[in-house]
Order: structure tokens, then sequence, then C-alpha cells
């Protein structure tokens, strides 16, 4: 299989996504609905919103939050997002002297029960390969200007173990609801590229 | 394999651009290759995902930086159905109407016993160095850390060896460490102040430090 003879010029990928699937399906391997129910499942179950429904969890209920720095899958399963590919998740706290911040240098892994299928610009060339070099200088870019005296710790998902960051609670957030609170977190956020803001 | 995909450190990038309300899909061939491969994993049962992370890792590296993910997704689905004799490549070239590109071969990745420790051989504190090893075929150890030394900061579980799983033979399972590394230690005199970077290794990627 492999490329080096010369061939004709590629087909558009849209047609070659479609020729796979009609080639499978011609042999009886597709089940009828089978990828559309596929990517309705993605869409219902890999959203950033269920991070953001634990951190907010995180920010009101202490004993929470303990159980979910001890054991990420089981806290996140407790309000009911079970993991995908992110059977032991592990929730790293960002203090005001640690920032953390996740990145798959060798493919694009995440934890998709709680993060979603990872954005393009965590899978991009770019992010993988100066995150764990330039953190700081790649996250001012980003428009997180960290202090000097905060440190970074990169975490590379290079194993099965999947991550996710339990971003700072911002002032001027006191006395809001659980759901109010969930609604400003973003999925930067959970990855550790952008802070919370109250707003 | 020393591939393009082992990204970690490499300098000449640009910079990042945040998508704002970046949908899951931008186009509608993105979501149907992405359920693809669950039906090639899960339903067809052809190949693991450690395979389809190598099939990935195959991609000729002048394609893997030009493609968009998705299309280097679907590129190593389409590869693993033609190696696994489920399609075959002249099919696929007819019905797209056009060239029909795939990853290149594997290489000759030979069975290996192991016997895999029963308890952890490292614990949280101690320091090991990374073996400084090139395997020719499927790895999850990135270059950037070969040869390095680092703490372990958890012992963590144990999980199928992905060298051996990642070409379809027999893996064991076993344990894994995240081990914090000093930027200095990888980065020497270009490191930024104030920085490590934990990453998560099979324990036989591993040897006891200093």
């Amino acid at each position: 299989m492999s490329d080096s003879r010369r061939r004709e010029p590629e087909a558009p990928i849209a047609e070659r996504v479609r020729a796979l699937e009609d080639a499978l399906e011609a042999k009886g391997l597709v089940p009828e609905g089978f990828l559309e129910k596929r990517v309705e499942q993605a869409q219902e179950n890999f959203d950033p919103r269920n991070g953001a429904r634990v951190v907010a969890r995180a920010w009101l209920d202490p004993a929470y939050r303990a159980r979910l720095l001890a054991d990420g899958a089981a806290a996140s399963a407790e309000l009911g997002f079970r993991a995908a590919n992110s059977e032991f998740l592990v929730v790293l706290e960002n203090t005001d002297s640690v920032h953390n911040v996740i990145v798959c240098t060798q493919c694009s892994c995440t934890a998709w029960s709680v993060i979603g299928l990872p954005p393009d610009w965590y899978k991009s060339p770019a992010y993988r390969a100066r995150l764990v070099r330039e953190p700081r200088a790649l996250l001012r870019g980003m428009g997180l200007d960290l202090p000097e005296e905060v440190a970074i710790r990169v975490w590379d998902t290079s194993g099965e173990t999947r991550f996710m960051v339990l971003p700072q609670r911002p002032a001027g957030t006191e006395g809001w609801s659980e759901e109010r609170l969930a609604g400003i977190v973003t999925r930067e956020a959970l990855i550790g590229v952008a802070r919370v803001a109250a707003s | 394999m020393d591939g393009i995909h082992d990204l970690g450190g490499m300098s000449g990038f640009g910079p990042v651009e945040i998508e704002r309300n970046e949908p899951m899909f931008h186009e509608p061939w993105e979501a149907r290759a992405f359920a693809l491969n669950t039906l090639g994993i899960r339903l067809i049962g052809a190949y693991n995902v450690h395979e389809y992370r190598h099939a990935v890792e195959r991609i000729d590296p002048a394609g893997y930086l030009a493609a968009p993910y998705y299309e280097r997704w679907f590129t190593a689905v389409a590869t693993l159905l033609v190696e696994k004799g489920v399609v075959t490549r002249a099919e696929l070239e007819a019905r797209a109407g056009g060239g029909f590109p795939l990853a290149r071969p594997a290489a000759d990745v030979r069975p290996i016993r192991v016997t895999p420790s029963a308890q952890p051989r490292f614990a949280k504190g101690d320091a090991v160095r990374v073996r400084d090893i090139h395997p020719a075929g499927h790895t999850r150890v990135p270059r950037y850390v070969r040869g390095r030394r680092g703490v372990v900061v958890r012992a963590s579980r144990a999980f199928e060896f992905p060298d051996l799983a990642g070409h379809a033979l027999p893996a064991h399972l076993e344990h894994t460490y995240h081990v914090e590394f000093d930027a200095r230690e990888l980065w020497s005199d270009a490191a930024e102040r104030g920085g490590t970077v934990i990453v998560d290794l099979w324990e036989s990627y591993l040897e006891a430090g200093r």
C-alpha cells in the first residue's frame, strides 16, 4: 500500500469519505442509522458544558471538590458525565501559585466526557509543538498573561490518563447559583489556556 | 517511530488562534469520518484504538502537516480497513473517482514476551530517567523526554502496552507514571523560568534515576 508510485490526482476529501461509506454499505457493514446515531451521541455527550458544571459544583461544595480531586471520573459520573475515553480522569487544581495547562503532543487526546471533542486550536501542530517548550510565551499570545511568580505545569496526555483543569473561581461571583457559575466556565479554561472571567 | 506526529518542542510554528463558538464539526464529511472510526473499531472490530493512532502516525509527513485533523483521522481509518482486507484501495479509488492516499506501511514489529511487574516498580517521589529508545513502530514516549531525568508525581494505573497493541500484538497491562520534568532539564538554556512538564509514561520506558 505504498504511496511511492505516481497516482492520479487525489479525489476531494468529501468524495473519499463518501466512497468508503458506500463501499462498506455495499458489503452490508453499515447498519441503518449507525453513523447518524454516533454523531448525535457525540453531540449530546461530548460537551464542555459538562466540565463547566463539574467545576461550578466544586466551587460551591468543598466535599465534592475533594472527591473530584481524589477521583475525577467518579466525581464527574456523580453528575451523570460518564467517561468515554477518560476512564481515569485526573483533575488539576489551579491556585494563586500554580497554573496547570493540558496538551497532547503526539495526537490530540482529551477527556471527551467533560471537555468535549478537542477544538481545532488544541489539535494544531503549533499548540502541540510549542506548549511544552514555551508555555508562558504561547499562553501570552493566546491572551493569558501569567505573572512570573506563577509556576506553569504543562501536562502532556501521552498515556491513557485524561486531564481536566479546575480553574480558579473569579472574584465578583459571590452568591452566584451553580447554573450561573457553570455559564462562565469555558472549554479554554478547562484546558488551561484561559482564566474564568466574571461576566 | 520518530515520526512527524511527535511534535513536542519543535520550533517554527506560528501563533495559535482560538475560533470563537467553534462547531464540533466544520463540514458534514468530518462528522461522517468521526463516526466511521467508531464503526471500524467497535462494530466491524477490524482494529483497535492503538492501531488507529499508529495509522495516523504513518501518514506521509508532508501530508500529515497539511491535512486538517479529520482528514488525518479518515486516512487512518481507510488505511486500516484496506490493510485488514475489509475494502480494497482499487474499489475506493473507483468509487471516489480519483487518487485515494493512504498511510505508509507499519514497521515489522515482533511480539515480545514481557513479564510485567505485579507491583509498580516506582513510587511517588522516585527519581527516574526515561530510556533513550527509538522503537521502529508505535510508541507513546515522546522524543523530547528521552534520556531526561524527572520525578514520579503519581504512580498511575496499569494500561495495555501501546507499543504492542499498536501492531495488533498481544499486549500486557503495564503500570504507568506521571513523571514531572523541570523545564531546564528538557530545554536547557532555552527554558522559560519556573516551569515543569508532566508526561504520562509506561513503566518499561523508565529506569531508576540518578
